[in-house]
């Protein structure tokens, strides 16, 4: 009884709009969604350092590595921000790390993919975090208040992190023959998989109902998605290059463009663990955590050794 | 694996300052082992844009905060005092300045 008076509190706040808050009741699956999908963003920013980590000692200039160093930084604060936002829920860092490591939560199947030349680091900025900014831009109005706080000010700092790639992507584009050649080759390789980032289509996707009506997503996986698409053509014909997509038109009768088919067979491998650096990504992820055991043993026998001082003064 | 191999270290309340003569507000947490690197951890995390001329970190677990399922009770003394706000009283027609 008392819970369905509480359950009819909640739904009545979700309904005003008003925001959930850690002490506030939920119910155990709207607390449940929420630290999959909120870890799953976490761990998402986090294994996102790698591929562009990568290149940092290749850097064309040293413009471009100091920027490149901002960004990834900025990347494993976002992973921060959230982490922070998800354990306001119940679960410890311990148990979120843990949970990636034994592949109970998942990342964004976008990072399964090799980052080959300069240009897929434009491209990755220019349309990896063109696609999360679209997403986490719907994200601010979620209707829990430490997620959409978390998206707030990661939405602040993530336009530069498209603009440097799209930059990138244009000095490429309007370069020799070969850099034009390294830019479309990049676009070529990487469009399809940004895309599934934002996950299966609605009517395939288990999680959509609920995450809904609980507002705890916004807008749906395709609408998101279309939009990412309908702003983005624009910015391929500016530079030149061209969509590898040769059912991508514009239809004017209904204001968006029509794209081809998405892979989903590709889609279900990558996220099952058979993508191209799945095993790298997460084996690099243990070796870190593993090799900064006794940086986190240091700094702790430190702490204890600071109070035991200040007691005995 | 050990428990303090693994420990995240104590989690901390940050709060920044944005700029002179307001107030200090919450923007998230940070785990740390101990004040001086909760600062620092802080400054790296929530600060690298100028955000903030001065931050407060404060252990999460020293932080008391009521009860949402108690507010209606918990602040009910204030609703019935309305008295206690300058539109509960009629001026004289025709006044100013006050």
């Amino acid at each position: 009884m008392e819970n369905e008076k509480q359950l009819e509190q909640f739904e009545a706040k979700i309904n005003a709009d008003s925001k959930i808050e850690p002490k506030d009741w939920m119910p155990e699956d709207y607390r449940k969604h929420l630290i999959r999908q909120i870890s799953q963003h976490a761990h998402s920013e986090v294994i996102g350092m790698q591929p562009e980590g990568n290149w940092i000692t290749r850097a064309p200039s040293l413009r471009a590595k100091l920027i490149l160093l901002a960004k990834i930084q900025d990347e494993g604060g976002h992973g921060l921000y959230l982490y922070s936002s998800c354990e306001t829920l119940g679960i410890s860092r311990e148990e979120l790390i843990e949970q990636l490591h034994n592949g109970k939560a998942k990342y964004s199947t976008i990072f399964n993919y090799p980052v080959l030349t300069w240009a897929d680091v434009g491209a990755i900025g220019w349309l990896v975090d063109g696609a999360a900014i679209v997403n986490q831009i719907s994200l601010q109005r979620t209707s829990y208040g430490p997620y959409s706080r978390a998206m707030v000010r990661i939405c602040k700092e993530e336009s530069f992190h498209q603009r440097q790639g799209y930059e990138i992507m244009g000095k490429l584009a309007l370069g020799t023959p070969e850099q034009k050649e390294m830019a479309q080759d990049a676009l070529n390789r990487l469009w399809w998989p940004t895309l599934m980032m934002f996950g299966p289509h609605d009517a395939d996707s288990a999680h959509t109902g609920k995450a809904m009506k609980w507002k705890i997503k916004r807008e749906t996986n395709d609408e998101l998605r279309q939009r990412f698409i309908d702003k983005t053509v624009q910015q391929a014909e500016i530079i030149g290059l061209t969509m590898p997509d040769p059912e991508l038109k514009w239809n004017a009768e209904k204001n968006k463009y029509d794209h081809g088919k998405i892979d989903w067979e590709e889609f279900k491998r990558v996220v099952n663990g058979d993508g191209p650096c799945n095993k790298k990504r997460m084996d690099n992820h243990l070796k870190a955590h593993d090799e900064g055991a006794w940086v986190r043993e240091a700094a702790t026998a430190y702490a204890a050794k600071q109070v035991k001082e200040q007691v005995v003064a | 694996m050990s428990n303090v191999k693994d420990s995240q270290w104590p989690l901390w309340e940050v709060f920044v300052q944005a700029s002179p003569g307001i107030p200090h507000k919450h923007v998230g947490s940070v785990h740390a082992p101990d004040k001086q690197m909760a600062l620092q951890n802080s400054r790296d995390l929530y600060t690298r844009r100028s955000e903030g001329i001065s931050i407060w970190v404060v252990p999460a677990e020293a932080i008391v905060a009521s009860n949402p399922e108690d507010s209606g009770m918990f602040f009910e003394p204030s609703n019935d005092k309305v008295y206690r706000h300058p539109t509960f009283y009629v001026m004289p027609e025709g006044s100013k300045n006050i």
